[in-house]
């Protein structure tokens, strides 16, 4: 199966391994990501003011050319995935919002000269792995379980909320991650603060808050037993990398240990 | 030909303020088929009644036009009238000139031209009228109150009271309900099973009651006056003629680790178990799931040790079938499921509890003998946080919640602070909360004693996140009127989870062809004046199955339901209402449209044989409507694709005509 991705641009440079381990774990488990041509920067948490269009094109073109190819859009980072969710949303159900973008991204010397008809569905990476391929399909296909270990999942503020909208989890108690755990043999440690933000772009103007917002949900974590946490976030793990011990990996790098990709 | 009268009333000047009345009588007067129009100050007084039964007789009048105020009000009244004159009283129509025309028009020349219109539709329909006669059915002398909590004991009771028998049916083991299972009640402080089980033991004691425990109603058929009933008595593989109670079996049984339902799964009683020590009837019941003779034939210890031979592990399940004249329905509550809210940590931690929990944890009754401990390790608690509205009062489109406020939240919550201070006084009380309602007789000056005089710590705000570190809640909390985020260290946290309808009860309204509001509670027929009936005649409603309510409010609409089922079992026959859908069998094609959109169940279908113009005959299948059940809401005449459903009293033509006088 061919699927369209939107890598986003963390994932070229800091957060080279999200990337590459995704693609390279889609292979495996038979799937397909076409990388977008051309595709630009979502615009991050940024783009989330409601009364300017422009700031929600990066998305609209990536989700129009893969309805041209009528292929799912695929993204791993939370930022991204909340982006282009949201603004598919939007162009389902707003009609003058829909009609507005439609008219700019069709101006000639525009790059897609096609409206975008609200067709394209988007899925994180994670609901890749549990909705397309599924969970069974991953535990048959994992080669080296990480038994034993103790994982916490992080799930951050930005890939399950607002829910209505993101309809991947519920939002106070999830456990898409915990699945994805279990199914690459490790034991999930369920905390209450696995679905706090981090203080995400505040950390730039009071990195006192950040720290203080991160230490709570790294010290829950720890005192729940776990290990080390996964994130899909880019973001997520810079804060919490920087304010405490605990290891903070990205999920995709367990998931190509646990098929054989890479070395532990 | 009618001939008819036009009765043109002022109602003081409340008519005739803002309509011509003189000019509508004259303007009638030349309408087809009216012979006699007047104007009068009250219509509806002794002389204004007397003035249209002169009428009737000096100018032989066959039908009345009263233009007046609402139906609602009066027609029942000019009704008596007719009948009083001779006439039939389906031969009255009212135009309401009143609510729909007076009262919302402030021109006169604009109200009259309405007045005027009002009157002409009601005329062109009395000149279609026919002579009705409502039809009689017996009523059977015999109650059905579905659901032993606090309720339906009280229903019971007052309708057996009153020398009606009454069947008890509740699909627990034990009847007693929720009540059983609080400890105190509010606002004064009586303990529940100290006025809930002298009424359960009236009930088992009483010679017109018969409780149908551990069952449930499985079809329902018939109508008011004449339910007939089929209800399955599940087995409990104990024979309840003959068991006394006596608790050995439960003492001996092997299987110790089955959860205790009636204290929230919080303990464990044996395979063999009586619900609680004042159980009605308190007779063993063994649970199939964990007997390891139902399961697997080996045991057997209960009928060896039972000196009676009480034990049977044949039984099976048992129907029951009777006949009715009333229903009552008492199926109750249950909080709702603390799933989606997770942000209180209630899966993730067992100190995380809801306020029925803590009913039982202290409980001199209960799982810990009514010692205030954490679940978790058996610590007494220091602090605790009490969190109002969790799952109430959410806003319309929300995921999850109800829209309604639960209504005994904020009593009890100020129950439990104020136990906890005085029983330890030691234990800092939180109390999160919207608003706190407190409108009932005693109510403000309960809550006031647990600020003022029990020093429990009321803060209006919400809790945002409950996080379980180590033994220690963190309570992350925002107090509105400080304007300020708190963060307290709580021992245990109670949820005063919103309560919602027993699921028992949508299944039960379909088969009783009740209606319900989107919340599952039993709308009621009338929100002010008809409180405790359902709009389905003979189905009454008592408690909480019909909105949420605190005991005292329970009890009392119990009685009322109870009053008026008596009412209705005192009367030898019913009298229907003769307004009811008729089918025209020649035009019945039998497609079944009419009963599917027929709220009351009054249409059935019957397969009859027609006579075909070969002279060849030919089965057919035909609606059937029957009188007693319909109460001529005249959906079927609006859905029916042939036309055959008619509804005598407003018949098609005769909405026509009244359209077609206001058309003209």
């Amino acid at each position: 199966m061919k699927v369209s991705y939107f890598p986003g641009c963390t994932l070229k440079t800091k957060a080279k391994q999200l990337d590459d381990y995704a693609r390279s774990c889609a292979e495996v488990l038979g799937i397909k990501m076409e990388e977008i041509p051309n595709w630009q920067c979502c615009g991050g948490v940024f783009n989330t003011s409601s009364d300017e269009i422009a700031t929600k094109l990066s998305a609209v073109r990536a989700l129009s050319y893969a309805e041209k190819q009528g292929q799912p859009l695929i993204s791993v980072c939370s930022a991204c995935h909340n982006v282009l969710k949201q603004t598919n949303h939007a162009m389902q159900t707003d009609a003058v919002f829909a009609s507005r973008v439609n008219h700019y991204i069709t101006q000639p010397g525009q790059a897609a000269a096609q409206a975008y008809m609200g067709n394209t569905q988007v899925y994180h990476y994670l609901e890749l792995l549990r909705d397309i391929i599924g969970f069974d399909r991953i535990r048959d296909a994992v080669k080296k379980p990480l038994t034993g270990k103790k994982i916490g999942a992080y799930y951050g503020c930005l890939m399950l909320r607002p829910s209505s909208t993101m309809k991947m989890d519920d939002a106070e108690n999830p456990r898409i991650m915990e699945d994805f755990i279990r199914a690459i043999g490790a034991e999930p440690v369920i905390y209450a603060m696995r679905n706090e933000c981090c203080g995400g772009y505040v950390t730039m103007e009071d990195p006192a808050l950040s720290q203080k917002k991160s230490t709570a949900i790294l010290r829950n974590a720890e005192a729940n037993g776990a290990d080390f946490l996964i994130t899909a976030c880019p973001l997520c793990k810079y804060n919490l990398d920087k304010n405490g011990n605990i290891p903070v990996v990205y999920f995709t790098e367990l998931l190509a240990r646990a098929l054989g990709i890479v070395e532990a | 030909m009618q001939r008819i009268g036009v009765f043109v009333c002022w109602c003081g000047s409340n008519i005739a303020a803002t309509v011509d009345v003189q000019r509508v009588a004259d303007a009638v007067r030349s309408e087809p088929g009216v012979v006699f129009s007047v104007d009068y100050q009250y219509m509806c007084s002794q002389a204004g009644q007397s003035m249209i039964v002169d009428a009737v007789k000096e100018h032989q009048l066959t039908g009345l036009v009263i233009c007046s105020c609402s139906p609602r009000m009066h027609e029942s009244t000019f009704r008596k009238t007719a009948q009083l004159a001779g006439i039939n009283p389906y031969m009255v129509e009212i135009a309401n000139i009143r609510e729909q025309c007076s009262w919302v028009h402030k021109d006169i020349f604009i109200g009259t031209q309405k007045a005027i219109t009002l009157a002409k539709a009601a005329i062109a329909k009395v000149n279609l009228n026919t002579p009705l006669t409502s039809g009689e059915s017996k009523v059977t002398k015999r109650a059905l109150v579905i659901g032993g909590g606090i309720a339906g004991i009280q229903s019971a009771l007052d309708i057996a009271d009153a020398g009606f028998p009454v069947d008890l049916v509740e699909k627990e083991a034990t009847i007693g309900g929720k009540m059983a299972q609080l400890d105190k009640t509010f606002p004064t402080l009586d303990c529940a099973a100290c006025i809930l089980t002298p009424k359960m033991v009236d009930v088992a004691q009483h010679e017109n009651i018969r409780i149908i425990s551990h069952a449930q109603v499985e079809e329902v058929g018939g109508f008011v006056g004449n339910f007939h009933v089929k209800i399955r008595k599940k087995a409990r593989f104990v024979d309840e003629s003959i068991c006394t109670g006596c608790g050995l079996c439960t003492e001996k049984c092997p299987q110790k680790k089955v959860p205790n339902a009636f204290n929230l799964n919080m303990d464990h009683h044996r395979a063999i178990y009586i619900p609680f020590a004042q159980a009605v009837p308190k007779v063993a019941i063994i649970d199939p799931d964990y007997c390891s003779m139902l399961k697997n034939g080996k045991c057997g210890v209960c009928a060896k040790v039972c000196s009676v031979g009480a034990i049977d592990y044949q039984q099976k399940d048992e129907i029951i079938e009777e006949d009715y004249g009333a229903i009552v329905t008492a199926t109750g509550y249950n909080p709702i499921s603390l799933e989606k809210y997770d942000e209180y940590a209630y899966s993730l931690s067992k100190d995380v509890i809801t306020s029925l929990e803590f009913e039982r944890l202290t409980n001199a009754a209960g799982p810990t003998q009514g010692h205030l401990i954490r679940p978790s390790d058996g610590k007494q608690p220091h602090t605790i946080v009490f969190v109002q509205c969790v799952g109430s009062r959410c806003a319309a489109n929300a995921e999850k919640g109800k829209e309604y406020c639960s209504k005994i939240c904020c009593m009890y919550t100020a129950k439990h602070a104020m136990l906890v201070r005085d029983k330890y006084p030691d234990t800092e009380v939180y109390v999160f909360y919207i608003d706190v309602r407190t409108p009932g007789k005693s109510f403000d000056e309960f809550y006031r004693r647990a600020v003022e005089e029990y020093g429990v710590h009321y803060i209006k705000g919400m809790v945002g996140k409950v996080i379980p570190e180590g033994n220690t809640l963190k309570v992350q909390a925002s107090d509105l009127l400080m304007n300020k985020q708190l963060h307290i260290d709580a021992d245990l946290v109670v949820l005063a989870a919103a309560i919602e309808p027993d699921r028992s009860a949508r299944p039960l309204a379909t088969m009783l062809t009740a209606s319900m509001d989107t919340n599952d509670f039993f709308t009621e027929a009338h929100p002010k004046l008809r409180p405790v009936e359902s709009p389905t005649a003979g189905i009454f409603l008592s408690g909480t199955c019909q909105g949420p309510k605190d005991i005292p409010e329970t009890v009392s609409q119990a009685s009322a339901a109870a009053a008026k089922v008596i009412g209705l079992l005192c009367k030898n026959t019913l009298k229907g209402n003769p307004c009811v859908a008729v089918s025209d069998e020649m035009m019945c094609n039998g497609c079944s449209s009419c009963a599917n959109v027929c709220p009351y169940g009054a249409i059935t279908y019957e397969s009859k044989e027609f006579r075909m113009p070969d002279r060849t005959t030919r089965m057919r299948r035909v609606a059937k409507v029957n009188p007693a059940v319909c109460q001529g809401c005249g959906c079927c005449t609006v859905a029916c694709p042939s036309g055959a459903m008619d509804l005598d009293g407003f018949k098609n033509q005769q909405i026509m005509a009244e359209v077609d006088a206001i058309c003209k």
